[in-house]
């Protein structure tokens, strides 16, 4: 390797991104090996995939810690990159797992499906590490494009392939505006570095219209992907259209890569600007948190409900960002892992109740569930009461963390709007809550269970209680993880 | 020499044209050559500021942006062709299976 090129990385580089090699590496292997294997054994992918998803946990859990900064500094290892990874990680192998029996339902049963599964995580785990706008762009459409296909992957299903349609649309557009935020932000501080971003915030005199317009579209590229109000349209269609176990692993694993790299952005970045974006993210939090919860309350199809339903928690979730502390930072992400928990959770159910001619789209199809199977009944019950934030669940702790760290920083109307509106959501919650118990089934419900679903749906409900009644462990945790502000 | 400026201008309106284009175009090839507008408004503005500050990272980043819309337009494409076998037409309009 000659001098110059050495200067801007050296080998020792390459350890850093030790877990994104394997990720991507085994991807790429896994393409060739659904090929070499006879139809009969395809349960080797899922396999190798789950795996892989280990080997790479545990290189990161090896080189956690470190803090290493590699690539000239577009890329870091630090607790925060580790929590985040340790999130998909988790989301990654549960979005496997539930798929096992549903792609053969659905006759979708192909290699691709992991491999596309594999691609999109590693994409994530760059936004989570990438310190400059370009590392974070490209882990952004990394993250982005096998989910586009992944959405689409009904081939047969008009309502997958519009969907898909109008997700990669609203996607790339929304990529194009963020990009022209970047550029901006380029221009008016000579670099991409987020690190040097801040510095020439501090000594820098870069305010004016053009700094605003560059904060503007860079909220109005992120709330694109973390599907916040009002540019939340795409979410309902998406997550109605794809198939299921993609409507969970969406939900959960992009859109936490989406809010690391906000967090990263816009607290590392562009902190010295706090007075010039907190204001408008505070209005896509507000927006979110009202849009998200009351038109929840207005639908017939469960998969939509949930997705106006991680409108509103994204709602939530901002609102830990708008406190711009320490405490709000570790408040978003104990969230996120919650929210990974019971929103795979709640999916695994809607995916049981997926088989032969059953669909187990609509919210009626559950009248009198808790009737006939009551041990199903009974987890759905769980993860709606932590979905609606009731104690002793996780999804009240989580709330009440980053209500705390509202709190804390005195923005005491904003705690006051995000619990009157978990109050409504409660009331679309317990809603289905009301359909299972207080109504007579219509017919014999015939549920698809698996053991790899029943594995997910046993950890998932375990976590929400433990994490409810327990927290302190992984508050503690993520305080750690959060960088200093 | 032309100033920095104009470039940029010429990069806002181009970014406009292609915005509008997304919004209003029923066509969805159109509205697909209207992202790839503003994709590349956006380089120009990089290329811009690049030459203007005198550092390669703009430049850099215009490569990189180039790649990724050449995959995005390749994923949808493929969808749009997987769209219009279950659904026989390319007007936005038509396409209205999900609602609510």
């Amino acid at each position: 390797m000659n001098s110059e090129v050495a200067a801007f990385f050296s080998p020792g580089d390459f350890l850093a991104i030790l877990p994104e090699m394997v990720i991507a590496g085994m991807a790429c292997l896994l393409l060739l090996v659904d090929i070499a294997v006879p139809r009969t054994k395809k349960c080797v992918v899922p396999a190798l995939a789950v795996l892989s998803v280990a080997v790479a946990a545990w290189f990161s859990y090896e080189l956690a810690g470190s803090g290493v900064s590699a690539f000239s500094g577009m890329f870091v290892l630090d607790g925060y990159s580790d929590f985040f990874k340790l999130i998909f990680y988790i989301v990654a192998v549960f979005a496997i797992l539930v798929s096992l029996r549903y792609i053969r339902t659905e006759e979708i049963d192909l290699g691709e499906y992991y491999v596309l599964l594999l691609f999109s995580l590693s994409g994530m785990m760059i936004m989570a590490s990438g310190t400059d706008l370009l590392t974070i762009y490209l882990g952004l459409e990394l993250a982005s494009l096998p989910v586009y296909a992944l959405v689409g992957f009904l081939q047969k299903s008009r309502k997958s392939n519009e969907a898909a349609m109008k997700y990669i649309i609203l996607g790339a557009f929304s990529s194009a505006i963020l990009l022209y935020g970047i550029s901006l932000i380029y221009g008016l501080t000579g670099t991409t570095q987020l690190a040097a971003i801040s510095a020439a915030l501090v000594t820098g005199d870069v305010n004016g219209p053009l700094f605003t317009l560059a904060v503007i579209m860079l909220v109005a590229g992120f709330g694109f992907k973390v599907a916040g109000f009002p540019f939340h349209m795409w979410a309902p269609d998406a997550y109605e259209g794809a198939p299921t176990p993609i409507t969970a692993f969406m939900a959960a694993g992009p859109k936490a890569a989406a809010f690391a790299v906000i967090m990263r952005v816009f607290l590392e970045g562009l902190y010295p600007a706090y007075d010039s974006w907190q204001m408008a993210i505070a209005a896509v939090a507000v927006g979110s948190m009202v849009v998200g919860n009351i038109t929840a309350i207005l639908q017939t199809s469960i998969k939509r409900m949930l997705a106006f339903s991680s409108v509103g928690h994204a709602g939530y979730a901002l609102l830990g960002l708008v406190a711009g502390s320490e405490e709000g930072m570790a408040s978003v992400m104990f969230y996120l892992f919650v929210y990974a928990f019971m929103n795979l959770g709640i999916f695994g159910i809607v995916i049981m109740m997926r088989k032969d001619s059953q669909s187990g789209d609509q919210i009626s199809h559950y009248t009198g569930l808790g009737k006939s199977n009551r041990l199903t009944a009974l987890a759905m019950l769980i993860f709606l009461f932590s979905l609606a934030g009731i104690p002793p669940t996780a999804g009240f702790i989580a709330k009440f963390y980053v209500f705390m760290a509202l709190i804390n920083k005195g923005m005491v109307g904003l705690a006051v709007i995000a619990a009157l509106m978990s109050a409504v959501a409660a009331y679309y919650y317990i809603r289905i809550v009301m359909l299972m118990y207080m109504r007579e089934p219509e017919k014999e419900f015939a549920l698809a269970s698996s053991r790899g679903l029943l594995c997910v749906l046993i950890i998932a409900l375990a976590a929400v209680v433990a994490l409810g009644v327990y927290p302190g462990y992984f508050i503690d945790l993520a305080r750690y993880a959060a960088f200093p502000l | 020499m032309v100033p920095v400026t104009w470039y940029i201008a010429l990069s806002a309106v181009l970014f406009m044209i292609g915005a509008a284009g997304v919004l209003t175009r029923r066509n969805v090839i159109v509205v697909l050559m209207s992202i790839e507008l503003m994709l590349n408004s956006v380089n120009i503005n990089f290329m811009a500021f690049s030459y203007m500050l005198g550092d390669m990272t703009g430049q850099i980043f215009t490569v990189f942006t180039i790649t990724v819309a050449a995959a995005e337009v390749a994923v949808a494409l493929g969808i749009l062709i997987a769209l219009v076998r279950s659904n026989k037409t390319f007007n936005v309009d038509e396409i209205d299976a999900l609602k609510g």
